[in-house]
């Protein structure tokens, strides 16, 4: 059985930065990742991020990733990346089974790192699995990782920053985004992004949602109506628009099962997302070990993901090298990364997210 | 209501503007509502006129006697959330941010459009500036007429509605 120190299970922005720092310590790790390339979520963003310098603010997302990746190539000789190579079990002994290429083995690891992300919620509505429904990322995916449009005709269910900031991509790929629908009574992203949609002509309509979608091999109008208070549809508001898709971004749910299969504590926190699983201030979930960061631990933004991934990094390497140089002023720059990014009116759910998280005890 | 629609009120919009004795010179005028964890525009700026802090999430303050209105920060802002504008005799000029295809080109007359996206009369194209460092937001300079200095944000191709 191949055998590794630091096993880091997802290169996204989060695993990445977590095998940057570790590996800049002097930490040999391996990163295994699912898909063909490294990145995660940031691939298939086509915008320009927000944060501040050291987050890369400004840059677009699949330039980050570029960036991390050549950070990456720095320490070459200590990073070990298997791409395609999916984690399918995770055990107590640390041993993770991986399926690559149709080929099936086992790596075994003093450390792990989970950093597996988050994956789409999705909602409730009659003839929601019609072709022409996609969620968010497929949507990203398709146009902007592979170029094909998803429809000419879209509405938005969801006006989170994703929501938000999909359908002016949308726009900028030649597709008519018919309206973007918001079930809460107010806008959910930053409101610069729903202001750059706008002012293209966009209306976004919040108290309002998607009832159902109508059509025989796809997708060919969706009936639309207004939400009382209680989100339920008030009889009578019902409206019929024809679209050839519709896309819909209604939040993110960490991906824990993994997690939850070698037996970590797992709580059911809403402000980070639903199910994350319990971990300390060093990232360690209540297995020995076995740390998690990035949207897994939370759902956030690939800013603060970086920045926890860094600092999970430097908590992995702790544990397998023992003292570490500058360890203090490595570990305060990231805190006080963290605590900038978090600390203003959008970051209130996720600190109270930790909050709850910290509350439960020690792991 | 900006935070129901994406609209900001004409007095939001107004708040945003120094007096316009100040705008014979060109200045940035920010329309940045929200505390949000953001800094490049106070970061790009190489006169040092946008003011956020140490708090990442403080809305900045454009300090107008030191902006030049060069619109460095307009292509920077990852929110488009940046115009550059001046007044010049009976015209509003601006720099904005613009980030679809096909481009305008210096000459040219495009919808101008305002904050609901809504057209409100023609704007000439002043030049195009697309240079590497803008990371393809382009900075298109556009006149209109002054009277539209507080409603004017942006163009439509002209042959797209
Ligand atoms: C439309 C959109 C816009 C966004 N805009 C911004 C923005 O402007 N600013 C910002 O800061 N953030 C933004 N984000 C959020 C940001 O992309 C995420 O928060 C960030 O990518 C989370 O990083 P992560 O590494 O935790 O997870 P991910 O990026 O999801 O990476 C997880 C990785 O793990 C891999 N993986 C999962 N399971 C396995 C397994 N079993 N075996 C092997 N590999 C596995 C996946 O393939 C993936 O590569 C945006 C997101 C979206 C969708
Ligand atoms: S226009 Fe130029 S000088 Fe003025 S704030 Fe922006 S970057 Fe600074
Ligand atoms: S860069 Fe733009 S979005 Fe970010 S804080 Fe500055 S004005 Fe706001």
């Amino acid at each position: 059985m191949k055998k590794t120190p630091m096993l880091i299970i997802g290169g996204g922005p989060a695993g990445l930065s977590c095998a940057i720092q570790a590996a800049s310590l002097g930490q040999s790790v391996t990163i295994v990742e699912r898909s063909h390339s490294l990145g995660g979520q940031l691939v298939k963003q086509t915008h320009k991020f927000f944060g501040s310098e050291k987050q890369y603010a400004s840059v677009r997302g699949f330039k980050i990733a570029e960036l991390l990746i050549q950070e990456y190539e720095k320490y070459k000789d200590l990073i070990e990346v298997v791409l395609d190579a999916t984690v399918t079990g995770l055990y107590p002994d640390k041993v993770c089974t991986i399926v690559q290429n149709g080929r099936y083995y086992k790596i075994k690891s003093e450390v792990i790192v989970v950093a597996t992300g988050a994956s789409e919620k999705f909602i409730a509505f009659e003839n929601n699995d019609l072709p022409g429904i996609y969620g968010a990322g497929a949507v990203q995916t398709l146009m902007n990782q592979y170029g094909v449009l998803p429809g000419n005709k879209i509405v938005m269910v969801g006006s989170g920053n994703i929501g938000l900031i999909v359908s002016y991509q949308l726009m900028q790929a030649g597709v008519k985004v018919v309206s973007v629908l918001e079930a809460a009574p107010l806008i959910g992203g930053y409101l610069v992004h729903a202001s750059k949609l706008r002012r293209l002509g966009v209306p976004i309509h919040t108290s309002k949602s998607i009832l159902k979608a109508n059509g025989s091999a796809c997708v060919e109008s969706i009936v639309i109506a207004d939400l009382d208070d209680s989100w339920n549809p008030i009889p009578g508001t019902e409206e019929t628009v024809e679209v050839d898709a519709v896309c819909v971004s209604v939040g993110l749910s960490p991906m824990h099962q993994l997690l939850s299969m070698v037996g970590a504590r797992i709580l059911f926190i809403p402000e980070l997302g639903g199910w994350v699983p319990k971990v300390s201030e060093c990232h360690e979930t209540s297995v020995d070990n076995i740390f998690a960061c990035g949207d897994l631990s939370g759902v956030e933004e690939a800013s603060s993901a970086m920045v926890e991934g860094r600092l999970t990094g430097l908590f992995a390497a702790r544990r397998l090298l023992g003292t570490i140089d500058n360890d203090e002023s490595i570990h305060q720059d990231l805190i006080s990364q963290l605590e900038g990014l978090r600390s203003g009116p959008f970051g209130k759910k996720t600190r109270e997210g930790l909050l709850q998280m910290k509350e439960e005890g020690q792991c | 209501m900006l935070e129901k629609n994406g609209v900001p009120s004409k007095e939001q919009v107004i708040s945003c503007f120094p007096e316009s004795s100040i705008l014979v010179k060109p200045k940035a005028i920010i329309e940045c509502y929200q505390e949000i964890p953001c800094n490049p525009c106070e970061t790009s700026c190489p006169f040092d006129a946008i003011k956020i802090g140490v708090d990442i999430n403080t809305r900045p303050i454009v300090d107008t006697s030191l902006c030049t209105g060069c619109g460095i920060c307009v292509t920077k802002c990852p929110g488009l959330a940046i115009i550059v504008a001046s007044i010049l005799n009976d015209k509003a000029i601006f720099k904005i941010p613009y980030e679809f295809l096909p481009s305008p080109k210096k000459d040219e007359n495009w919808n101008a459009l305002n904050r609901e996206g809504n057209i409100i009369s023609k704007g000439k194209i002043l030049s195009v500036l697309d240079s590497r460092k803008q990371e393809k937001t382009k900075l298109i300079t556009v006149e209109v007429s002054k009277e539209y200095l507080y409603d004017f944000i942006t163009i439509g191709c002209p042959d797209e509605r």
